[in-house]
């Protein structure tokens, strides 16, 4: 495993700064809870976020920030820009990755003390990720083996009958093609600094997601998965989104108690 | 020491001394590990050598790093990525408070508050003695350890000297802040460390005419090589592994080829290799050498009058001399025996931070690198905090890697060859230090 204290690439090579777009709510009155940063998976963005988890957090008295990737990024540069956006905040936030967002919430991890941890139906890397993905979607995963773009089906996002659901899927957008495979080839991350309390949440329901991979994303955090059955990949535009938020703050709040 | 009923017992909290960079660092690592800690600082804010507000503190207006942003900020709150490769100290200042808030790390600290005194207690615990820097009544308090921060950049080593009976001003460095203090003034810059230099191509641009006295050749490390801050190329350098020597030759043919010869302007021949002193990074001295507006001397012999007279028996007629002869660590709260400090002042610890008799004892931060300090300070303080926990987890285990670490050689992360001077014993090169910590780091890790 690479060093953790003798850091080269980060030494040598440090990534570009860019603008970046955090989109936010904040609590009236802020009693000073720490902060929440939403990280999007592959494809989305920080209005994903905005759309309902956002504004409910802010008025559970959360200040709620949500991050966009960059530009042209790659791996690495978002992980940075994770690891920027929450030490930018005023207090030691909480970070709630969704999708390959956890794969950069894990890896972020390791390089900010994060006051906890929400990985929401985790895409952790590893080509046993490419591999689930070839089974539930073939049609959409095949042309990214062959330099081409990975296509999301509504059905696999979504699984109520969201009438949204159209106007979502028009929304996404395009990670670079060295994004895809810089996810499938990630290393395990490193250990994370700090010890932050770490919570699974997903869907036994997610075509992305196979509740085995989000057994194994708990275990290793040492813990079991919150399930939300009825939803679809993605938890926080799903017609039932309030329930999973609701539940991981209700969960933060007895970490924050403890 | 009899047990006094006016001792508060602490129990198992860690006291910290110093609330600087290093101090800070090591409040939140302790925290991490779930000790209380209760920090104390003698001046009314965060940031140690970086607060200009102190009195204490060494910085002048024009203070940047001279180590750049990625080797110098904490390996786990990167400063803003949008901010210079070299920012300026108040930069850094406010990067500390923010560092400060957002771990909420003020909470624990205790602020115009002086550490007079830190005696054993018994059972490797420590009574701590403080006092209010207003006066007032002394208050001791048993800890179960102690963290020394303090730093090493507040108390100015004395020029060699005598100045008493020189009529012009004698100014020490610490004591300038802006380079108005020098327009139209005839500067006699003493020392050829950072500082020195600094002040030396403040003069030039400020002052009528500058002299700069140093004792021995030195390296001037340009701020930035093929575009790209010095240190990133070095770090390069030191990621191939290059072999030290080859290091050397390497940086000697980059410093020819950029910076040249420097006999030229009259300066001595460096009287080490590179890497064997504190590098001096300045990319301006030698520009103002070569436009005639600083000239280069030897050490200073004596003072008298209006007249100093150098070693070489040049007289020159300063109205004012600024000392820049550097800074010594202190630890006046301490015995020396318990740092094992030898008569030369020079504590001697394991890692540069743990006593080695006291293994409840440790210092943080007293480092020299080829690295900014704070990423070191982080680290330490990691494997302090780690330390004190398995002390109390798995004794057990902590004798172990207590016996181990007895056994590393000094040479895997000191510097075997550096130049004689009063803090140079300190300098490390900063991968091998980290290496050795990250060795230690998991000797503790469960088994």
């Amino acid at each position: 495993m690479a060093s953790q204290l003798v850091r080269f690439a980060d030494w040598t090579s440090p990534v570009p700064p860019v603008r970046r777009e955090v989109l936010s709510a904040l609590p009236h009155p802020d009693e000073g809870r720490p902060p929440l940063l939403f990280v999007p998976g592959l494809g989305h963005a920080a209005w994903a976020f905005r759309e309902h988890w956002l504004g409910h957090a802010a008025q559970r008295g959360y200040a709620a920030y949500a991050i966009s990737p960059r530009e042209n990024g790659s791996l690495r540069a978002y992980v940075h820009d994770v690891v920027q956006a929450a030490a930018g905040l005023p207090r030691q936030a909480v970070l709630i990755g969704h999708g390959a967002g956890a794969l950069l919430v894990a890896q972020a991890l390791a390089r900010y003390p994060a006051k906890a941890a929400v990985l929401s139906a985790p895409v952790l890397g590893g080509w046993s990720a490419l591999g689930t993905a070839l089974r539930t979607n073939p049609r959409g995963t095949l042309p990214v083996l062959f330099g081409g773009p990975l296509k999301l089906h509504r059905r696999q996002l979504f699984a109520a009958d969201l009438p949204e659901a159209d106007g979502y899927v028009n929304r996404l957008t395009r990670a670079p093609l060295r994004v895809y495979r810089q996810v499938f080839e990630a290393p395990d991350p490193q250990p994370p600094v700090g010890s932050p309390p770490t919570l699974v949440v997903g869907s036994p329901d997610d075509r992305i997601v196979t509740r085995k991979a989000l057994d194994r994303a708990a275990a290793r955090f040492g813990g079991a998965p919150l399930l939300f059955p009825g939803l679809g990949h993605d938890l926080m535009l799903d017609a039932n989104w309030q329930e999973p938020i609701d539940a991981i703050l209700d969960w933060l709040e007895k970490q924050l108690a403890a | 020491m009899p047990d006094t009923p006016d001792i508060a017992d602490r129990r198992d909290a860690v006291c910290v001394i110093g609330a600087g960079a290093s101090g800070l660092v090591t409040v939140k690592n302790l925290r991490e590990q779930g000790f209380a800690v209760d920090c104390y600082e003698r001046e009314t804010g965060v940031g140690g050598a970086w607060n200009w507000r102190h009195d204490r503190s060494p910085v002048y207006s024009s203070t940047h790093l001279i180590s750049s942003r990625p080797l110098t900020e904490f390996p786990d709150f990167p400063m803003p990525d949008d901010w210079p490769d070299y920012p300026h100290h108040s930069q850094l200042l406010s990067y500390l408070e923010r560092y400060a808030d957002h771990f909420g790390l003020r909470d624990d600290i205790w602020f115009g508050t002086e550490v007079v005194a830190v005696t054993p207690g018994g059972e490797g615990r420590w009574d701590v003695t403080t006092r209010s820097t207003g006066g007032g009544e002394e208050r001791v308090q048993r800890y179960a350890a102690v963290v020394v921060a303090n730093g090493h950049n507040w108390s100015p080593k004395p020029l060699g000297v005598d100045t008493s009976r020189f009529s012009g001003r004698v100014m020490l460095a610490s004591a300038y802040k802006d380079p108005a203090q020098l327009r139209g003034r005839k500067v006699l810059v003493i020392g050829g460390g950072n500082t020195g230099c600094d002040i030396a191509v403040e003069a030039a641009q400020q002052a009528e005419k500058v002299w700069h006295s140093t004792r021995r050749g030195y390296w001037y490390t340009p701020k930035f090589l093929f575009g790209r801050p010095a240190d990133q190329v070095n770090a390069r350098a030191l990621r191939l592994r290059l072999p030290l020597r080859v290091r050397q030759w390497l940086y000697h043919r980059t410093v020819r080829l950029t910076v040249g010869d420097v006999t030229r302007y009259g300066l001595s021949e460096p009287d080490h290799r590179p890497y064997e002193s504190h590098p001096v990074v300045n990319s301006q001295l030698v520009y103002h050498l070569g436009h005639g507006r600083i000239t280069p001397v030897c050490d200073v012999a004596r003072a008298e009058g209006s007249i100093v007279e150098l070693t070489d028996g040049r007289r020159l007629e300063p109205d004012l001399v600024i000392a820049a002869t550097g800074y010594l660590p202190r630890f006046d709260f301490l015995t020396p025996d318990l740092l094992d400090v030898d008569e030369d002042g020079r504590p001697d610890l394991h890692l540069h931070a743990f006593a080695r008799h006291h293994p409840t004892l440790a210092v943080v931060g007293l480092l020299q690198a080829d690295a900014g300090l704070l990423p070191l300070a982080h680290w330490q303080s990691v494997a302090v905090a780690r330390w004190l926990r398995l002390r109390v987890t798995d004794p057990v285990h902590a004798a172990a890697v207590q016996q181990k670490e007895s056994s590393r050689p000094l040479r895997s992360w000191t510097r075997l060859r550096v130049v004689p001077s009063s803090r140079h014993w300190f300098e490390v090169s900063h991968t091998n230090y980290l290496r050795a910590l990250e060795d230690l780091l998991r000797e503790m890790e469960p088994a």
